[in-house]
């Protein structure tokens, strides 16, 4: 697969510090995960998961700490080697489901798309006409899912993955994950549910 | 280059779908201009001199109407948190985002100029004249409207904060399209003084738009 370097890439942030509104959140917060590493965010509701998760994104500012990519592509930030799937799934109800995914592909840079396939992978391949907006929660899901198929990129930031899929999506779901692994990626992901692969825990806000 | 293209295909498509904003402010400028005869009453005179001021007043509000969810819509569904982690700088996604809004909200309503001047008893010369200055100017409105577009989402505030932040950016541009046209009219000045004062207020919007719009949603990641 090209755009990976495998096993020598690596993701960390060091003392990090998260003021939201005024009230902070967390801090002196550790993490990081190699090649081929999944990380598991867990912690109680508003203990700061999806803060962290945007913090990597480049989508909020960390009130103090750094966030560094080694190994990655030297021209890029790491916010452009990222995927987000957060809990708003960024798709337009009146487009067909190969147009947000199409859309999203061009935009993001997809050089070997083929959406037929990527939806395939998800399970979405029977509706790829239907305007978006028809689409079960479970759908709209695994249609998320499918843009991070559409470009290559070494660290998934997924907050809470798993919502709204029955057992088979998650099933598939674990099987692109490990994929993802596989080729020498990174996984953050924010979540109550287990994730279904191997993970490495990292508990936010402690004991409340 | 093909990622700004896919942005404007995309917000065209939106627009141009049933509930896009496109036909929304063709309808409230038709709605406006049908109107105003009416209200104005049977002065065929008083109602030509009107009706430059009409037409753009029309066309003003129309674009107001539409601009407000610029951005509150990617805001809203997630599309605005991947648009600014991308590799496409966020100030020609902008610029992008309000090209594509004007095509599909702001030439209609040229479009449509011919027509509704007939309505207000303009001739064919004049009917031209205000089309062209709207023509010249609606892109200035469309991107002085966007960061006011901007600043709805990163304030949190909707629709009206966005007209009253607007509204005196958009009165030069008002002033001049319809000094231009009137020139055409009634006289007694030349069309061209006015005119190219629109147009460069066009092209300073054209600048200075994207890079506000830009630096107000940078500001206001959350």
């Amino acid at each position: 697969m090209s755009g990976l370097n495998q096993g020598d890439m690596r993701l960390s942030g060091h003392g990090l510090r998260c003021v939201r509104g005024g009230r902070e959140v967390f801090a002196g917060l550790d993490f990081a995960a190699g090649s081929g590493e999944a990380v598991a965010v867990v912690g109680r509701n508003g203990s700061g998961k999806t803060s962290l998760l945007r913090l990597i994104a480049g989508l909020l500012v960390p009130a103090a700490g750094t966030i560094a990519l080694e190994g990655g592509h030297s021209e890029l930030t790491l916010a452009e080697q990222c995927h987000y799937l957060g809990h708003r799934d960024a798709l337009k109800p009146a487009l067909s489901v190969a147009e947000n995914l199409t859309f999203w592909a061009d935009f993001l840079g997809g050089e070997l798309f083929d959406a037929v396939e990527s939806l395939a992978k998800v399970g979405l391949d029977h509706a790829i006409h239907l305007p978006a907006g028809f689409l079960s929660a479970g759908q709209r899901r695994r249609l998320s899912l499918a843009r991070l198929l559409t470009v290559r990129r070494p660290v998934w930031l997924l907050d809470e993955p798993t919502n709204a899929l029955d057992v088979a999506g998650q099933d598939m779901f674990a099987g692109l994950m490990r994929e993802h692994l596989a080729g020498g990626g990174m996984i953050v992901a924010a979540t109550h549910a287990p994730l279904g692969i191997e993970s490495r825990e990292l508990r936010i806000g402690g004991v409340a | 280059m093909t990622a700004l293209a896919a942005l404007i295909r995309r917000d065209i498509r939106i627009a141009l779908r049933v509930g896009g904003g496109a036909l929304i402010g063709v309808l409230f400028f038709l709605t406006v201009v049908v109107l105003m005869p009416f209200a104005v009453g049977p002065d065929l005179a008083l109602l030509s001199r009107l009706g430059p001021a009409i037409l753009w007043l029309g066309a003003l509000l129309a674009s107001l109407l539409t601009l407000d969810r610029l951005f509150m819509a990617d805001h809203e569904d997630g599309s605005l948190d991947l648009i600014t982690m991308s590799r496409t700088p966020l100030e020609l996604a902008c610029a992008a985002k309000a090209l594509a809004h004007w095509l599909a909200a702001g030439l209609p309503l040229i479009v449509a100029t011919p027509v509704l001047g007939l309505l207000l008893n303009l001739d064919m010369i004049a009917t031209a004249a205000v089309a062209l200055t709207l023509l010249a100017g609606t892109p200035a409105l469309t991107f002085t409207g966007m960061i006011g577009a901007a600043l709805a989402v990163t304030l949190h505030r909707g629709g009206l904060l966005m007209a009253v932040l607007v509204l005196p950016l958009s009165i030069p541009v008002l002033i001049f399209g319809v000094a231009a046209s009137q020139a055409v009219i009634v006289g007694p000045m030349t069309f061209g003084a006015p005119f190219s004062i629109l147009c460069a207020l066009s092209l300073v919007s054209l600048v200075i738009g994207p890079f506000a719009a830009a630096a107000s949603l940078r500001h206001g990641l959350d």
